[in-house]
């Protein structure tokens, strides 16, 4: 185990010197000056030129860079170019909002999903699981944006029953908590339920066919109850690995539902950023976004030992 | 454990729930909460976050459309029919020559910070615009030479040359009074004599103004207002309908006005503006050196067209760069009608048939809108113009503003008064040099307030002549709001967005 997480670490930290350099040096191509975007068109030249070395753009970039990294590494992410906010509080904030949006998308996904994949594949005979498979063939389809807007016009729009954006933070008051993280979670997780509904499916009319199932049939399991003690367990590994795959999609598939919901994440942050050439908080959340998948991964991994007692010892 | 007895009954629970779902969602109706009644907050919807709270140092029309009026005044203010009129000073008088103002002050004035407005603050924010503003803007304040505190309730404004333009300047952001000893962070604080103060600033949400008990005039009927942000205008058009906010102000998206309009709960206003929606022409390289492509041009765009396709009739053709809220304008609609032959003679004069020219079109709806209609008037007349997009406002601003590495692009110029800047100076990136424009624009100035008026519609005549840039028509403010709502100073005359008026009308 300790020498598992010992090659997590030092794949994180590779992945994350290859990835800040990358992101560091593609914005730098990037056409467009920060300063001028941060003070405008009618900044006069001496503003520009004090703008750009209060804030080291005038550097060389190398230097720019080790500043940038040395920061990060003592989670100092520095001070937004446009807001002259500390990026720090800022981005941790953010993330929490976007987690809390992914994580709830991915339980939704999952409660519909998981029941209703497995219902295509033992029904992948009759009508109603060629049915299943052709909605969720349809779901994988429709942009998750789409299914925000009209979320939206019906339930907030014409309704009236949810608000059609904005946040309200756990800590701020539940109820309206759960009010504005309804929609938004259910646009970002309805596309992801389509998806991971025909990963079950294949994944249990994998196991259908085992002989396992038939064995535990065999001792007096009803079939429903060999599937779900047995079957489902076994189906997990590439069920899990999917979510794994699908957590971080969802995580960029959120830039978008955020847009349409006013929900202030990461992905809002990181599209303002963008924008307004805001280069250390496009840095910043793009180091943070990468963090996060290493993390990802490394929890699919452990998740992987836990549902099956086989792989541990190939660890 | 076991919990269903087969598929079937696996089955059920999938499509039990399922209906469910399925008549919740088609029952129901709009939730039906008496609108208005007794309330004293309102939510406004606005596009475009200001990224601070400090217009001195940071431009951009966002910061001074939350805060002029409603936290921070001046002298004067421009009221909704673009008129000057008294706000921290009573009255005004301007000696023979009209180089010195002397204005007397209201008594009793304090800033949210609770220390008096004096004369004193009027000499110290009048001398930080020339000292310490870092924006262009602080120009319009160079004609100032001096500034004097007579008494505490009188100040003397001494100009070097007289100016039909400062006093009307007085009234927008570079006469904001601010206080004598400032000690705070503008970013983060406002300190101004207005009726509100920010209470919060939530970024990428909302700012909340609130009332303050101490205000000098007539207290706001609203205690509370929260101008939420959108990122898009579709987002800001969704939260009206829904009634997640009271009002959306500046909305950007025409198309679903039509659908709001159905909406007996809404009102609809097109306010005026400021802002007109410019074709610009780079004057200072080829194609567009040429007087005869230029006005082909003028007689190749349909603006009727351009305004009911690209923003679905709302709006106002203009004919030149002075919006009709401006003293000195006059009608030059008709100066180019749309006539592609005229236009095709024109570009055959010129030797320019067959023209191919690159369009740079900033990623903006309206501009992407507008864009589309113009390259297929312009295809009519034998003008292939191919669409560039620019990422606004970061490759813009390098690329067309500041490079002025462009031939044709189309931008919405939002500030009051902009003719001058826009086509005064040479090294704009119009590239337009008309030395008598400068000339004349200076005499007007510095006449009579008839001179001033016959003296400016003189130079907009000029530019029109010259068909430097086709202004296509001026952008509209349009506001949705609750119907119940009442005070809506639609008509953004500057660049303020005044809350003060709003209140509920059955309250």
């Amino acid at each position: 185990m300790a020498r598992h997480l010992a090659s997590h670490v030092a794949q994180l930290a590779a992945t994350l010197l290859v990835a800040t350099a990358a992101i560091f040096l593609l914005l730098r191509v990037l056409p467009g000056d920060p300063a001028v975007v941060a003070l405008g068109i009618e900044a006069s030249p001496e503003a520009l030129a004090a703008w750009r070395a209060e804030h080291g753009t005038d550097g060389p970039l190398v230097a720019q860079y080790l500043h940038w990294v040395g920061g990060l590494l003592t989670g100092d992410l520095g001070t937004s170019y446009v807001t002259s906010q500390e990026l720090t509080p800022l981005v941790a904030d953010r993330v929490q909002v976007t987690g809390i949006l992914v994580l709830l998308g991915m339980l939704i996904a999952l409660v519909v999903a998981v029941p209703l994949g497995t219902l295509a594949a033992v029904w992948h005979r009759n009508a109603g699981g060629v049915t299943l498979s052709a909605v969720s063939q349809v779901g994988v389809a429709v942009p998750n944006f789409l299914v925000g807007v009209l979320l939206v016009s019906l339930f907030a729009v014409r309704l009236g029953w949810l608000p059609s954006g904005g946040w309200t933070a756990p800590v701020d008051g539940l109820g309206e908590f759960w009010r504005h993280v309804l929609l938004p979670a259910v646009a970002l997780g309805s596309v992801q339920a389509a998806i991971i509904t025909r990963y079950v499916r294949s994944a249990v009319l994998e196991i259908m066919r085992e002989d396992f199932l038939r064995t535990a049939r065999a001792k007096g399991l009803t079939f429903t109850g060999a599937l779900v003690r047995h079957g489902l367990r076994n189906a997990g590994v590439p069920i899990v690995t999917v979510v794994g795959v699908q957590i971080a999609s969802m995580l960029i598939g959120a830039v978008v539902i955020e847009r349409v919901f006013a929900v202030p994440g990461l992905g809002s942050l990181l599209l303002d950023s963008v924008g307004n050439r805001d280069l250390l908080a496009v840095q910043s959340v793009v180091a943070v976004l990468v963090v996060l998948v290493v993390l990802l991964n490394f929890l699919v991994d452990l998740a992987y030992t836990l549902l099956d007692p086989r792989l541990r010892r190939a660890a | 454990m076991q919990i269903l007895t087969g598929r079937r009954a696996l089955g059920a629970v999938v499509v039990l729930t399922s209906a469910a779902l399925l008549t919740a969602c088609s029952a129901g109706s709009s939730s039906g909460e008496a609108p208005g009644e007794g309330r004293t907050d309102a939510v406004v919807g606005l596009t475009g976050e200001p990224t601070n709270l400090d217009f001195t140092t940071t431009s951009g029309s966002a910061i001074p459309q939350l805060l002029m009026n409603n936290v921070y005044e001046g002298l004067v203010t421009i009221d909704q029919e673009g008129e000057v009129q008294p706000q921290l000073a009573e009255s005004w008088e301007i000696n023979g020559d009209r180089t010195v103002y002397t204005f007397t002050l209201h008594d009793g004035v304090t800033f949210s910070d609770g220390s008096a407005f004096t004369a004193d603050d009027v000499v110290s924010s009048i001398g930080r615009v020339q000292d310490d503003w870092t924006l262009s803007l602080k120009a319009k304040m160079d004609v100032v030479e001096s500034v004097e505190a007579v008494s505490d309730t009188e100040v003397a404004v001494t100009l070097a040359h007289p100016s039909n333009a400062w006093l009307f300047d007085m009234g927008t952001s570079v006469g904001a009074m601010f206080p004598d000893d400032l000690s705070v962070d503008l970013a983060t604080e406002a300190v101004g004599t207005g009726p509100y103060t920010v209470e919060e600033v939530a970024t990428g949400e909302h700012v909340t103004l609130a009332a303050r008990d101490d205000y000098w005039g007539e207290a706001p009927a609203l205690t509370e207002v929260t101008v939420r942000y959108f990122a898009d205008a579709n987002a800001q058009a969704n939260a009206v309908r829904a009634g997640d906010v009271d009002m959306a102000y500046n909305m950007q998206a025409p198309d679903l006005i039509s659908g709001l309009e159905q909406d007996e709960d809404l009102q609809v206003i097109d306010g005026t503006s400021t802002g007109e929606v410019l074709l610009s022409l780079n004057n200072a390289r080829p194609p567009f050196d040429d007087l005869n492509v230029r006005r082909a041009v003028m007689y190749a765009i349909d603006r009727q067209a351009v305004l009911d396709t690209a923003w679905a009739g709302h709006g106002q053709l203009i004919g030149s760069m002075v919006p009709p809220t401006d003293p000195y304008y006059q009608d030059l609609t008709d100066s180019y009608p749309y006539d592609p032959d005229r236009a095709r003679e024109l570009l055959a004069e010129a030797g320019a048939e067959n023209l191919s020219i690159t369009f740079d079109v900033p990623t903006r709806p309206y501009a992407e809108a507008v864009a589309q209609v113009v390259v297929s008037q312009l295809k009519d007349v034998g003008i292939d113009a191919k669409i560039v997009p620019a990422e606004f406002p970061a490759v813009w601003l390098d690329k067309v503003f500041t490079e002025h590495d462009y031939e044709m692009s189309v931008i919405l110029h939002t500030e009051a008064r902009d003719m001058l800047t826009i086509f005064g100076d040479p090294d704009y990136y119009i590239g337009y040099d008309n030395p008598r424009l400068a000339q004349v624009a200076e005499q007007a100035d510095e006449g009579s307030p008839d001179q001033y008026v016959a003296g400016m519609q003189e130079v907009a005549r000029m530019i029109v002549d010259d068909a430097a840039s086709d202004p296509l028509f001026l952008f509209p403010n349009t506001v949705v709001a609750d119907a119940a709502l009442a005070g809506i100073a639609a008509n953004a005359t500057t660049e303020s967005m005044d809350l003060t008026g709003l209140r509920w009308s059955d309250s």
